[in-house]
Parts: structure tokens; C-alpha cells; sequence
């Protein structure tokens, strides 16, 4: 595995602000590796100390193996970037932005593909300030897209899209790295991290406060599990109570669940087997990482959005 | 290159675009321009060494168009793009600040040049302009002021935070010497006090330069030195407030 960017003990101060506190990671080339933490955390500071916009103030960033403040023009070639909270001029058309944001750069792909793929064609000739904000936020993935780049920085691509969109958005990005390119993103949105990321890096008041995949962080937490399913004999909870496994058993009906943890469903499966039964409508429903997250901050990651 | 090609297509695009800089930056010059011939006419007077209301006004008009582009124009777009972080996205790219930059001057200087050029054919068309000097000097006069009135509208624009405050900032720049400059009312009616105080405006000192040499009665080297002292405080103190976020 290739590391395509070192993250060595970074810190940043706005004034008193600590906005950025020791912070310590690395990605590897071809993954998708998450940023989250609540409004204020720190996430847009450590992108953007990581493609040069931000000075740090302790610490070291190597990205491409070049010092993104020193080789700022170089390592803009090789990455693209999604910035949040960016606009463009109000009567500037869409082809005219790809244009000219094509003249920046040695290398690019012809960005008419690029329109395609992110739904924009019939918009080509829309004046910028005329997008819907969906529309807006693909058209600054277009453009980070528009040069090929090695890296790609996600800065809350998702952010008030409709679910839709956000799934639409999902595979678009999925995609991205299929090519072999490494994807950077922050998010506010669990489902999409557990959904995308390869691995997450969890910020709170701008520390780094867990870094591991998703699934990780979830067994981490405890590898608690409920198991949801329906028969169609009636059935004894004492039976399934005997199960090493097994805390609880609940039943309404001919619905039951059964709660415990480790190889629980296997267990579980095999003793309806010995007794005949086959069990239907199975659900198993485990912590997510918004328990994660709760369980390591004491705070729910959505507040105030 | 292409980069600066693209970057000046683009700021020229969309100048043409904004109705109310089109407006304020190019027609009211000229509307200005036909009211005065309408109702002052073009003959020879001695108040003007021979030449007439509107062969000085030219000058005076053009004045106007520097003015409006250096002390409006250019604050309000530059924060503007500052405060939507237009700029900031830029950064993000390869292409170095001095391409926008470079973009931004030469579209703005071809601006006020055309606008310029439009007043005079339509002078010649309409009012039979003349003219007494080279139009070397012209240019150069013209491209003196332009450099003066850009550099502070950097500077304005490195002040401001928003675009707002450079639009205000701008304005209670430009109004009073739209009218004390003597680029829309001849001087030479206003009470001594007023001519006292105008004597102080930079912009006055464009409108004095631009007929000076407009009537070949050579370099009005009071106004040059105003002018050059104007360019050099706006670059220094500009490139050391101005910042790209
Ligand atoms: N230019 C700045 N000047 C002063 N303080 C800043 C600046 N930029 C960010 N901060 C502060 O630094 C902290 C981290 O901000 P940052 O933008 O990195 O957070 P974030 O995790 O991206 O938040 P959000 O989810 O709201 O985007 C915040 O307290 C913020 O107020
Ligand atoms: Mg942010």
C-alpha cells in the first residue's frame, strides 16, 4: 500500500481558537477515507491545511510526497478540490466555468463526459447563479474532477441534497475511486460514512478522537446484536434462552427478537434448525456509528445543521 | 497563455453581463455627453482657449469612466468575489493569483478605453470634436489615471470586507468628485472656495491632465505628480492590505 498523504502531529490557532489539535493520520492511495466531527470540529481546517489553502501552525503534511504550502502549484495539479462553501460568479454559464477552469491546468479530460456523468449537459449553457444547489455542488465535483487528479477532496458534497440526490451522489463518488483515484470527504452524515468510507477519522474540538473502518468502530463499541425474524410454529422462549449466546428473547405473536452478541445468528439459526423451525424475515440490527459517535463525544453529530 | 485568455474572456463576459455597471460605466457617460451638446453645443469659446463645452468635455466624461471602473467597478467585483470565496476556489487551482489579476487590470483598462473611444466617434459624429494635441499623449495621460484610480480600487478593495462596504466606500469616493472635478460641471463656474477644495481631488487632476493634452497644451506636471503619488500609495498600500480570503 502506497500512502498518499502523512498527517504528522498537525495543530492550528485561530487567536485562542484551537482549531486544530494534534491531529495524526494517513491515507492510502485508492481509498475513501472519512472525516467527521460536529460544526466547528476542525474537518474543514484539516482539508484545507491539506491542499495548501491553510498554513499550519505545528506539525507536518506531506500530500503526493510534496509539502502542500511549498508546492502549492505543483500539488494542485495532481488533486482536485470541492471546497464548501464556494460560489462562482452569478452569470457565469456552466461550460464557460469548465472552460476556464480547463486553462489552469497541464493535463485535463474533456469535461463534456464529466457533464454527463453528473447530470449537468442539459445545463450547459445555464448561467451559474440559475442552478439548484444540488446542481451547483456537482458542478464543483465536475471541476475537481476536470484535471484527473490523484486525490480528490470532498468538503460536505451532500449537505442539504435531497436522499436521492445524497444516493446518487453515493455512486457517483463510488465510482471515483473505482478509477483508482483516493477520495477524501467530509461529512456530517454517518449512513454515508458506513456506507462509503473505507476509513473514518472521528474530529471533536479539533482532536482525533478515533481513526478505523466503520465496521471497526461499530465492533469496537460493543458487538451487541438484535435479531428480528418471524416463525410459523408457535415457539417456547425457554428454548432459545439456552442458547450461550442469548440475553433476552421477546415474542409478540409469531414475531420474536432476540438479543445477545457474538456468533449469535449462527447459533441461533442452527437451534431453530434442531427444532424444526424456519425462521423468516430475518433482521439483525446492530449499533451503528452514530452510537459510535454518541458513546465517544456524549453528543449526537446532527445537532445544529 | 491560454489561462490569461480564458481569465480576461471571462471578466470581460461578464462585466458586459451586469446591467448596471454597463450602464453607469459606459452609457451615462454618453447620455451625459449628448445632454450637454443638446444643450451647450459645440462652438468655440474662449473660456475653453477655442475649443468648445463639448471638446473639453470628452475628457472631462472619460474622467467619469476611470473613476466609476477604478472607484466602483473594481472594489465591488474584486470583494465580491472575495466574500463568495470565488477567489478562494481560484486558489485551490494551479493558476497563480497574478493571472486573475493580470485578467482583471487589462479587462478593466480595455473597458474604460472603449468607453473612451465610443465618446469621442460619437463627439465627432454628432458634435464635430476637435482636437489640438497627439493622441500619444492621450494614451498615456489616460493610461497614468487608469493605473492611479486601479491601484486604490485594489486598495479599497483590500479594505473592504464585503462587497457592500466597497460599494459604499467607493461611492463616498467617487460622488463628490463626480461633481467637484469638474468631469460633469465646468470649474470655472463653481464659487473659489469650491475650486479650492477641488484642487485637492485627484480626480480633478485626471480631468486637467486629459484636456491639457486633449487641447495640446502639454503635461500639467502638478496633476502627473498627483496622479503618480496616487499609483504608488495605492500599489504599496494595496499589495499590503489586500488579501485573496
Ligand atoms: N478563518 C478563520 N478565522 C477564525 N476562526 C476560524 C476560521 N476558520 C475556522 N475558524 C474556527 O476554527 C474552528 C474549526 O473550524 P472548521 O471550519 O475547520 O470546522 P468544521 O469542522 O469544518 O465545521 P463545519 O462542520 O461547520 O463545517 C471553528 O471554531 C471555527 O470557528
Ligand atoms: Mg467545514
Amino acid at each position: 500500500m502506497e500512502k498518499v498523504i502523512e498527517v504528522n502531529r498537525l495543530g492550528k490557532l485561530y487567536g485562542d481558537i484551537v482549531a486544530v489539535d494534534d491531529v495524526s493520520f494517513e491515507v492510502q492511495r485508492g481509498e475513501i477515507f472519512g472525516i467527521v466531527g460536529p460544526n466547528g470540529a476542525g474537518k474543514t481546517t484539516t482539508v484545507e491545511s491539506l491542499i495548501g489553502l491553510k498554513r499550519p501552525d505545528k506539525g507536518e503534511v506531506q500530500v503526493l510526497g510534496l509539502d502542500p504550502q511549498n508546492d502549492r502549484p505543483a500539488l494542485a495539479q495532481r488533486i482536485g478540490t470541492q471546497l464548501q462553501q464556494t460560489q462562482l460568479a452569478e452569470r457565469i454559464k456552466v461550460w464557460e466555468v469548465l472552460n476556464l477552469f480547463s486553462s489552469f491546468y497541464d493535463k485535463t479530460v474533456p469535461w463534456e463526459p464529466l457533464l454527463d456523468r453528473w447530470g449537468l449537459s442539459e445545463k450547459r449553457h445555464a448561467f451559474f447563479g440559475k442552478l439548484s444547489g444540488g446542481q451547483k455542488q456537482r458542478l464543483f465535483i465536475a471541476l475537481a474532477l476536470i484535471n484527473d487528479p490523484e486525490i480528490v477532496f470532498l468538503d460536505e458534497i451532500t449537505t442539504g441534497l435531497d436522499p436521492q440526490a445524497r444516493r446518487e451522489t453515493w455512486e457517483l463518488v463510488q465510482a471515483i475511486r473505482d478509477e483508482g483515484k483516493t477520495v477524501v470527504m467530509v461529512t456530517h452524515y454517518m449512513d454515508e460514512v458506513e456506507m462509503l468510507c473505507d476509513r473514518v477519522a472521528i474530529i471533536d474540538h479539533g482532536r482525533l478522537i478515533a481513526l478505523d473502518a466503520p465496521a471497526a468502530l461499530v465492533n469496537q463499541l460493543s458487538d451487541e446484536q438484535r435479531i428480528i425474524f418471524t416463525v410459523d410454529l408457535p415457539i417456547n422462549p425457554a428454548d432459545l434462552q439456552t442458547i450461550e449466546q442469548v440475553r433476552a428473547v421477546s415474542i409478540s405473536g409469531s414475531k420474536i427478537e432476540v438479543q445477545g452478541a457474538g456468533d449469535l445468528l449462527v447459533n441461533l439459526v442452527l437451534r431453530l434448525h434442531e427444532m424444526g423451525i424456519t425462521p423468516s424475515n430475518i433482521e439483525i440490527h446492530r449499533p451503528s456509528l452514530e452510537d459510535v459517535f454518541i458513546s465517544l463525544t456524549g453528543r449526537s453529530n446532527v445537532e445544529n445543521k | 497563455m491560454n489561462k490569461y485568455i480564458q481569465m480576461s474572456l471571462i471578466q470581460a463576459k461578464l462585466f458586459f453581463r451586469e446591467p448596471i455597471a454597463l450602464f453607469f460605466t459606459i452609457a451615462f457617460p454618453v447620455l451625459l455627453l449628448v445632454m450637454y451638446g443638446a444643450i451647450f453645443g459645440n462652438d468655440p469659446n474662449p473660456n475653453f482657449g477655442g475649443f468648445g463645452y463639448i471638446d473639453s468635455q470628452v475628457p472631462g466624461l472619460t474622467a467619469i469612466i476611470v473613476g466609476t471602473i477604478g472607484l466602483i467597478g473594481i472594489p465591488v467585483t474584486t470583494a465580491n468575489n472575495r466574500e463568495q470565496k470565488v477567489l478562494r476556489r481560484f486558489m485551490a487551482t494551479p493558476m497563480p493569483s497574478t493571472v486573475y489579476l493580470a485578467a482583471d487590470i487589462l479587462v478593466n483598462f480595455v473597458i474604460a478605453f472603449l468607453g473612451m473611444m465610443l465618446l469621442i466617434v460619437i463627439a465627432i459624429f454628432a458634435f464635430d470634436l476637435r482636437f489640438g494635441g497627439r493622441w500619444i499623449d492621450v494614451l498615456a495621460a489616460f493610461s497614468l489615471s487608469t493605473i492611479a484610480f486601479f491601484a486604490v480600487g485594489y486598495l479599497i478593495a483590500g479594505v473592504a470586507q464585503t462587497g457592500r462596504v466597497a460599494q459604499v466606500v467607493g461611492q463616498v469616493a467617487f460622488l463628490p468628485m463626480m461633481f467637484l472635478s469638474g468631469a460633469t460641471l465646468p470649474l470655472n463656474i463653481m464659487p473659489e472656495g469650491v475650486q479650492q477644495i477641488s484642487s485637492w481631488l485627484p480626480l480633478t487632476h485626471v480631468v486637467k491632465l486629459l484636456q491639457a493634452v486633449w487641447f495640446g497644451s502639454g503635461w500639467e506636471t502638478g496633476s502627473v505628480a498627483m496622479l503618480l503619488g496616487m499609483s504608488v500609495v495605492g500599489i504599496t498600500v494595496g499589495s499590503l492590505v489586500f488579501q485573496w480570503e
